[in-house]
């Protein structure tokens, strides 16, 4: 049963997935759509982060809010993005000790 | 020749490592957690590692082993996880745009391997597409990014709750810096993406409450992308 479900899962990933490797050779996009494809990845990464960093500490969505802060700030000034990540972390970490 | 044709193969590699290695990073505790869930969930070791092999979505198969464990039907579990699973649809669609050169037998597997992460970095990443043997570089950010989710949570399923839960509960965060890390560089260079991604935000926030998650996700990305076809200037992304 659970490879049912496996299975069942895997399918509806990956069709999704791979079905924009077969259709855009067939279709020609118009420039707008273009457009609209190369905006994508912005608003992806916009709705990936935003609001779910709130929910890194359950009920606690300030930590989240105040690490992203740090993440916005060191990447503004140039961090490499591993050190964005590391210093991140740690900054969750010291909330979560020092709030308890 | 034969040499030369290697080393710029090599040096693509080497640099899809390095840009890969935030994903990295960001997987290997959430993997963890995801195999010590589904190991308490009642997932056999084979089981469990066998969903991140073929299903590989983080998030849908945090959901599928709490409602395994649940004993939610198939047909639930199933439909839950297209739902939450559909926006690799939109995003699918704007990574092979990005690689139309590139023949069907590179693009299949890697949009196979596509993940809100691999396709993050990948579209950032947007040189080398023009690079020869560049589909070498999004290659191995794709198969490092699989290989570390997968013996991530092989290791969470052998070994059980290793990591203490203050640090994996911090480290969640990671996913979320790297994809900060990610935008923050792009809006520095051209300002208009900001909207982009803030319109995507708002219509995320306000919409998730009301059809769940996975759709806010999908809706406040095809919205908020929308806005880029009335602000975008041409040649300027």
């Amino acid at each position: 049963m659970i490879w049912v479900i496996i299975i069942g899962m895997a399918l509806v990933t990956i069709i999704p997935r791979i079905i924009p490797a077969f259709i855009v050779d067939l279709i020609h996009f118009p420039e707008w759509v273009n457009k609209w494809l190369k905006a994508i990845p912005y608003a992806a990464l916009g709705a990936l982060i935003f609001p779910g960093i709130l929910s890194v500490i359950p009920d606690k969505p300030f930590v989240g809010l105040v690490a992203g802060v740090a993440a916005i700030l060191l990447a503004w000034f140039r961090v490499h993005i591993i050190f964005v990540v590391l210093l991140s972390i740690l900054t969750v970490v010291v909330l979560t000790i020092s709030v308890g | 020749m034969d040499k030369q044709k290697r080393s710029l193969k090599r040096i693509q590699i080497r640099d899809g490592f390095i840009a890969g290695s935030p994903i990295v990073i960001g997987y290997i505790p959430i993997a963890i957690a995801y195999g010590v869930l589904a190991k308490q969930a009642g997932m056999s070791l084979f089981e469990l590692t066998g969903m991140s092999i073929l299903v590989y979505a983080g998030a849908s198969q945090f959901m599928g082993a709490g409602m395994i464990g649940l004993g939610a039907s198939a047909l639930e579990i199933i439909v839950a996880t297209f739902v939450l699973n559909f926006r690799h649809f939109v995003l699918s669609l704007s990574f092979v745009n990005q690689m139309k050169q590139y023949p069907l037998k590179w693009k299949l597997p890697l949009v196979l391997g596509l993940t809100d992460e691999t396709f993050s970095v990948s579209s950032i990443y947007k040189k080398q597409v023009d690079h020869r043997y560049g589909a070498y570089f999004y290659g191995t950010i794709i198969l490092t990014s699989y290989l570390s989710w997968v013996i991530g949570s092989l290791l969470g399923g052998v070994l059980g709750d290793v990591i203490p839960e203050r640090l994996s509960q911090s480290m969640g965060v990671a996913l979320y810096a790297m994809f900060i890390g990610l935008l923050i560089p792009s809006v520095r260079k051209y300002k208009r993406v900001a909207v982009i991604s803030v319109v995507a935000m708002l219509i995320n926030y306000l919409v998730t409450p009301y059809i769940g998650q996975g759709w806010g996700i999908v809706v406040g990305t095809i919205l908020g992308g929308l806005a880029g076809v009335f602000i975008l200037e041409e040649d300027k992304v």
